[in-house]
C-alpha cells in the first residue's frame, strides 16, 4: 500500500464547525434531520455574521435542548408559545435577530395561534418549521400533520381522516396572511434540497435584517425511530410520502422579498 | 406632585409608566380594561412598547420574552384572563425572570362576572401555575395604595428576580379618588447580566426553566426555596387601627379591609374593644405580626369577598391560640359597612364570652 503524504501547509480546511455551532454532542437520534437543520441555520448565521445578536427561542419536543446546541443566546419558550415570547423579545429589542424553531406539534398544534398571530402582526422574526408529521419526543403520537394512514402509537390502525381531519398545511396557510412575506417549504431528504433549504433559511434571515415581516421556512424532516425505519428509508419516505402530500416550493415571496434577492 | 382624581386603572398605569416600565403586553377583560387601554396611547407616546397580544396565554409569554431580555415588563388581566396566564406565571417563576402582573379580581368561578371579588386568593398566592412557587402578592385597599404597590411590585420584582402580582378588586380598579402619583424614575434601567441580549464579547447566556437531571432540578428548587425563605422573612406587610387592647381583631385585605375598617372605627367609637389587621401583603402572609395579635386578643374575624380563601393563612398564622371565625359575601356583592357592624356585634359578644 503506497502512502500519499501531503504537507500541512498545502492542505486547505473546505469544511469545518460553524462557529454558531455549538462544539457538544446532541440527544438526537441516528438519522434524525434536526442535526442538518441545526448545522444549516448554524451557517446562515456565521455567513450573515449574525452570531453574537441572535436570540434563538427553543420549542418544546425533540429540539427543546436547541439552545445548548448553538453558541447564541436562548431562552426555552412554553409548548407552541415561541411566537409569542420570540414577540415579546423582539419587540423590547428590535436590533437583535430573533428565530424560533419549532416542531409540528409545537407549532401546529399547540402553538397554531400564537405562530398565526405573530404572521399577522409581521413581527419581524424568523421561524424554523420543522415538520416530520409525528410527535417525536413523547414517543411517536399523531402530529397535526401526520399523514392520513399513518401509524402512530395515538393512531395505530392509521391516521383515519373521518374521525381526525386532514394534516394541517401550513406553508399554504401562513402564505394567506399578510403580515408574513417569505413562506417557503423545502425539504432535507437528499443533497440537493438540503442546499435549497440553506438558501431558504438565509433568505429568511436577511428578510429580519431588512425589517420587511414575519418569515418562515417549513423543513420537512425525518424521524426514524418514531417512524419505525432506518435512517435511509425514512429520507426516502419523505420524498415519496411527504413531498407529494406537502408539496414544496414557495408559498409567498412579497414584492419586498423579491427585491432584497 | 399634587392630589388628583384617578380611576384605580389609570392610576396602576401611569404609575407603572413612572416606574419605568419599558414593556406592556395585555388583553381586554372586564374589570381591568382601562388599564390596558391606558397603556396603548401612553407607551408609544413614551416610546416604550404595547401591544394588545391575541390572548392572555399569548399575552403572558410575550412578558416572558421581553423579561427575558431583561426588560422592566407588565401585564395585567382579571380572573379568567389570570387563569389563562398560569402556564406562562410557572415557567416565569421556574426561570427566575422579574415581572409585573396585575389582576383586577372579579367574581368566578368560570365566566363569573364583571363585579368586584377576592376570588383569586387561592389562584395568585398559592396555584399561579405548577410547581413549588408563591409569586409576591400585594393586596391595595386604595388608589393610592395601587399607586404605591405598583411602584414597590417592580422594585421587588427586580430585587428577587420573581413575579409580583398586585391583586386589586374590581372595586379599587374602577373607583375614582383622590390620589398623589410619584415623579418618573430614571429610564431606562441597564439591561441585567443574564438577560438575552445578544452574546456578544461574552459567553453565550440561555434563561431556560428546563434541568432533566433529578439532583439539578432539585438544586434550582432548593434555591427557589431559599428565596421564598428570605422573601418571608423580610417582606411581609400589614397595616393595623387599634390592635392595643382589641378583643375582637377583625382581618381584611384589599377592599373587604376597608370596609372593615369603616365599621371597626364605628364600633371603636362606641367604646367596643375591636381592633383590624389589613395584611397589604397576602404573599408572604403577615404570619408574624398576626401570631403576636393572636396572643393578645380573643377572637378573630376575617372578612372576605369570597368563600373563604385567606382564612386558611389565618389559621395558619394564629395556629389554635383563638377561635377563627368567617365572614364572605360572594358573587360580586360587596359587604356594606352596616353589615359588616352587626356581624362584628354578634362575634364581639361571643368573643366577651370567651374574655
Amino acid at each position: 500500500m503506497t502512502t500519499v503524504t501531503i504537507p500541512i501547509e498545502d492542505m486547505q480546511l473546505i469544511y469545518d464547525r460553524p462557529e454558531a455551532l455549538a462544539c457538544t454532542h446532541t440527544h438526537y437520534c441516528p438519522g434524525c434531520t434536526h442535526s442538518i437543520a441545526h448545522r444549516l441555520l448554524a451557517e446562515a448565521i456565521d455567513e450573515l455574521g449574525l452570531r453574537e445578536q441572535t436570540i434563538l427561542v427553543a420549542p418544546v419536543g425533540c429540539s427543546v435542548f436547541a439552545y445548548n446546541y448553538f453558541e447564541m443566546d436562548g431562552v426555552e419558550a412554553a409548548h407552541g408559545r415561541a411566537p409569542a415570547m420570540a414577540t415579546g423579545i423582539k419587540r423590547v429589542s428590535p436590533h437583535n435577530t430573533v428565530i424560533t424553531y419549532q416542531g409540528d406539534g409545537d407549532l401546529a398544534s399547540i402553538g397554531i395561534a400564537e405562530i398565526i398571530h405573530a404572521a399577522a402582526r409581521g413581527e419581524k422574526i424568523t421561524t424554523i418549521f420543522v415538520n416530520n408529521a409525528i410527535y417525536g419526543m413523547t414517543g411517536g403520537q399523531m402530529a397535526p400533520t401526520s399523514l392520513p394512514h399513518q401509524k402512530t402509537t395515538s393512531s395505530p390502525l392509521g391516521r383515519d381522516t373521518d374521525l381526525t381531519g386532514s394534516p394541517l398545511k401550513i406553508s399554504e396557510l401562513m402564505s394567506q396572511i399578510d403580515g408574513a412575506v417569505y413562506v417557503v417549504r423545502r425539504s432535507l431528504h437528499d443533497v440537493k434540497h438540503i442546499r435549497q433549504a440553506k438558501k431558504a433559511i438565509l433568505t429568511a434571515l436577511k428578510v429580519q435584517q431588512a425589517g420587511l415581516g414575519f418569515g418562515i421556512v417549513e423543513l420537512l424532516s425525518t424521524c426514524p425511530t418514531n417512524w419505525g425505519m432506518t435512517p435511509v428509508d425514512a429520507m426516502h419516505w419523505v420524498e415519496t410520502a411527504m413531498v407529494p402530500f406537502f408539496p414544496l416550493g414557495d408559498y409567498k415571496i412579497a414584492d419586498s422579498v423579491r427585491q432584497l434577492e | 406632585m399634587a392630589r388628583e382624581l384617578l380611576k384605580g386603572n389609570v392610576a396602576i398605569a401611569e404609575a407603572a409608566v413612572r416606574a419605568g416600565c419599558e414593556a406592556y403586553f395585555g388583553y381586554p377583560i372586564t374589570p381591568q380594561t382601562e388599564l390596558l387601554e391606558y397603556m396603548s396611547a401612553r407607551m408609544p407616546e413614551l416610546g416604550r412598547v404595547f401591544l394588545q397580544a391575541e390572548s392572555e396565554v399569548a399575552a403572558i409569554n410575550m412578558v416572558y420574552g421581553a423579561a427575558c431580555a431583561g426588560v422592566q415588563v407588565m401585564s395585567s388581566s382579571s380572573s379568567p384572563g389570570v387563569s389563562l396566564m398560569q402556564e406562562g406565571l410557572s415557567y416565569i417563576a421556574g426561570s427566575e425572570v422579574p415581572c409585573v402582573i396585575v389582576d383586577v379580581m372579579r367574581g368566578g368561578p368560570g365566566l363569573g362576572n364583571i363585579l368586584p371579588s377576592q376570588s383569586d386568593y387561592f389562584q395568585v398566592t398559592k396555584s399561579a401555575g405548577h410547581g413549588d412557587y408563591h409569586p409576591i402578592v400585594l393586596a391595595p385597599s386604595s388608589v393610592q395604595e395601587a399607586i404605591d404597590f405598583t411602584m414597590l411590585a417592580f422594585e421587588l420584582s427586580r430585587k428577587y428576580r420573581h413575579i409580583v402580582v398586585i391583586a386589586a378588586d374590581g372595586q379599587i380598579g374602577q373607583m375614582m379618588e383622590p390620589a398623589e402619583l410619584p415623579d418618573m424614575l430614571p429610564y431606562p434601567q441597564p439591561r441585567p447580566d443574564w438577560a438575552v441580549t445578544g452574546a456578544k464579547g461574552r459567553n453565550k447566556n440561555v434563561v431556560t426553566s428546563l434541568y432533566m437531571n433529578a439532583d439539578e432540578e432539585e438544586a434550582f428548587n432548593i434555591r427557589l426555596q431559599k428565596k421564598l425563605e428570605v422573601i418571608r422573612a423580610i417582606e411581609q406587610r400589614s397595616d393595623e387601627f387599634a390592635t392595643d387592647d382589641a378583643e375582637l381583631l377583625v382581618v381584611g385585605y384589599g377592599t373587604s379591609g376597608r370596609i372593615a375598617m369603616s365599621a371597626v372605627q364605628k364600633k371603636k367609637k362606641k367604646g367596643l374593644k375591636v381592633g383590624l389587621f389589613r395584611p397589604k401583603t397576602i404573599y408572604p402572609f403577615p404570619e408574624k405580626r398576626l401570631a403576636e395579635l393572636a396572643e393578645q386578643v380573643e377572637m378573630c374575624l376575617v372578612v372576605e369577598m369570597n368563600a373563604g380563601q385567606m382564612v386558611e393563612d389565618v389559621r395558619l398564622a394564629v395556629n389554635g391560640v383563638v377561635p377563627v371565625e368567617f365572614y364572605g359575601r360572594m358573587g360580586g356583592n360587596i359587604p356594606m359597612p352596616d353589615e359588616l357592624l352587626r356581624v362584628i356585634e354578634r362575634y364581639y359578644a361571643y368573643s366577651a364570652v370567651l374574655a
